[in-house]
């Protein structure tokens, strides 16, 4: 006996060379269990219509290509087990928020920008850069205030899903205020000041009114409405001047200014070769 | 190369209202947004209809204009978007000042957000909101029970 099943596939479909505004075109797609969205998406376009464009890389939701509108809601294509969504028709859109290059590959050149802006990386000392003292020491705990925000693949899953950013473009976004979060939250980070300017600005994350929805849709679980909501203290505290002085993080010894431990001797080899 | 079209995909106002599949948090959000306007749309007419003073037109008295049921509802409506608009207000208050959301954790599978670390937070305030409901729908059927008995 055949588990197959005919599922309706709609989807939104936009030509820039051709077409005034996406519309709808419908598919039947049969599938089977265990087939999530990228597989029906690839069995169009190999047997039904070669001229579907969507944008998809590892199939294991590492990358953060496949982010697409599924059901009215945003997520990865390749996370998501088709029966799990419907047995009877499926919408798939692009990413709202974004502007469309063509069917359901979304220009997330926005997000980038603004992602760049809220500098994306550890600020240090730039003396240090051509005169490096020591490694930084990490703590476990010091690890945990951030490392949930670390794994955000940039999907613009959450950008997609805010419904301030549907009304207002200017708005920074969650996906890089989570990411300012996580660089303010790094021990190693001297750069909190200098990021306050722009994530306590008119379009910063006070612009966020917890809809929450972008905590929802995260494929890997990063929460940026905690992130937000974390920060926003952090930028009264810091505005008020009464947040706690972020201790400088620990310095291991340099290369070659160690203490020499008394190391035994690595044991003989197995295997002489 | 000529440049090519891109489709501009932004929801709009739709986002706030029709689009998707969404959470809890996201219809609290969207109906803080209309209560509050509804709010402050009534406060720019009661600001409106009580200067009527200064050209002796006193609309809300026995005989007067707003003397009618319709506007008894219209008020007790207006209570009503008060009561959750406060409540929930409050809950935002603690809720973006980072309380309430718990700490930053390991992402493990089935991942938990702050939502629901905040969520007996919401029920709270609903229940607060609710006592306030109740006693304003007791007024309201009181003195809607007056005006149509003429009392």
């Amino acid at each position: 006996m055949s588990n197959e099943k005919i599922i309706k596939f709609h989807i939104r479909r936009y030509d820039p060379l051709k077409d005034e505004k996406p519309y709808y075109r419908t598919y039947d797609v049969p599938v089977k269990k265990g087939m999530v969205v990228l597989d029906a998406l690839h069995y169009i376009r190999e047997n039904l219509d070669p001229s579907l464009a969507w944008r998809y890389s590892c199939r294991m939701g590492v990358c953060g290509s496949c982010g697409m509108l599924i059901n009215g809601s945003p997520t990865l294509a390749c996370n998501t087990q088709i029966f799990d969504v419907s047995e009877t028709e499926i919408t798939i859109g692009p990413l709202p928020n974004f502007k469309i290059i063509k069917d359901l590959v979304p220009e997330l050149s926005s997000m980038f920008e603004k992602h760049t802006k809220i500098m994306p990386f550890i600020v240090r000392d730039e003396k240090e850069l051509d005169d490096p003292e020591g490694e930084f020491y990490l703590s476990s705990e010091q690890l945990e205030e951030f490392l949930q925000f670390t794994y955000c693949i940039k999907c613009g899953c959450c950008m997609a899903a805010c419904p301030t950013l549907a009304t207002d473009q200017n708005y920074i976004g969650p996906q890089p205020l989570a990411q300012a979060h996580r660089y303010n939250k790094d021990m190693r980070d001297g750069g909190r000041k200098n990021r306050n300017e722009i994530t306590g600005s008119k379009d910063g994350a006070f612009k966020c009114h917890y809809a929450g929805e972008c905590s929802r849709v995260c494929p890997k679980g990063v929460d940026p409405a905690k992130a937000i909501q974390i920060m926003k203290r952090q930028l009264v505290f810091d505005f008020l001047k009464i947040a706690k002085k972020q201790k400088p993080c620990e310095k291991l010894m340099g290369p070659g200014k160690g203490e020499k431990k008394n190391i035994p001797p690595a044991p003989p080899y197995t295997v002489q070769g | 190369m000529a440049e090519l079209n891109r489709y501009d995909n932004r929801l709009g106002i739709m986002g706030w209202l029709f689009k998707g599949r969404w959470g809890l948090e996201r219809y609290l959000y969207i109906l803080h947004r209309v209560t509050g306007l509804s709010i402050l749309f009534y406060f720019l007419m009661h600001i409106v209809v009580t200067s009527l003073r200064a050209f002796d037109i006193y609309l809300w008295v026995e005989d007067g204009f707003f003397h009618q049921p319709i506007f008894r509802v219209g008020e007790y409506l207006v209570f009503l978007a008060f009561a959750f608009h406060a409540f929930n207000g409050l809950r935002l208050v603690f809720v973006e000042l980072g309380f309430a959301v718990g700490k930053p954790i390991e992402p493990v599978y089935p991942y938990k957000t702050s939502l629901k670390t905040q969520r007996p937070l919401f029920i709270l305030m609903m229940i607060f909101a609710f006592f306030l409901f109740a006693m304003g729908t007791y007024e309201f059927i009181v003195s809607i029970g007056k005006m149509i008995s003429g009392g």
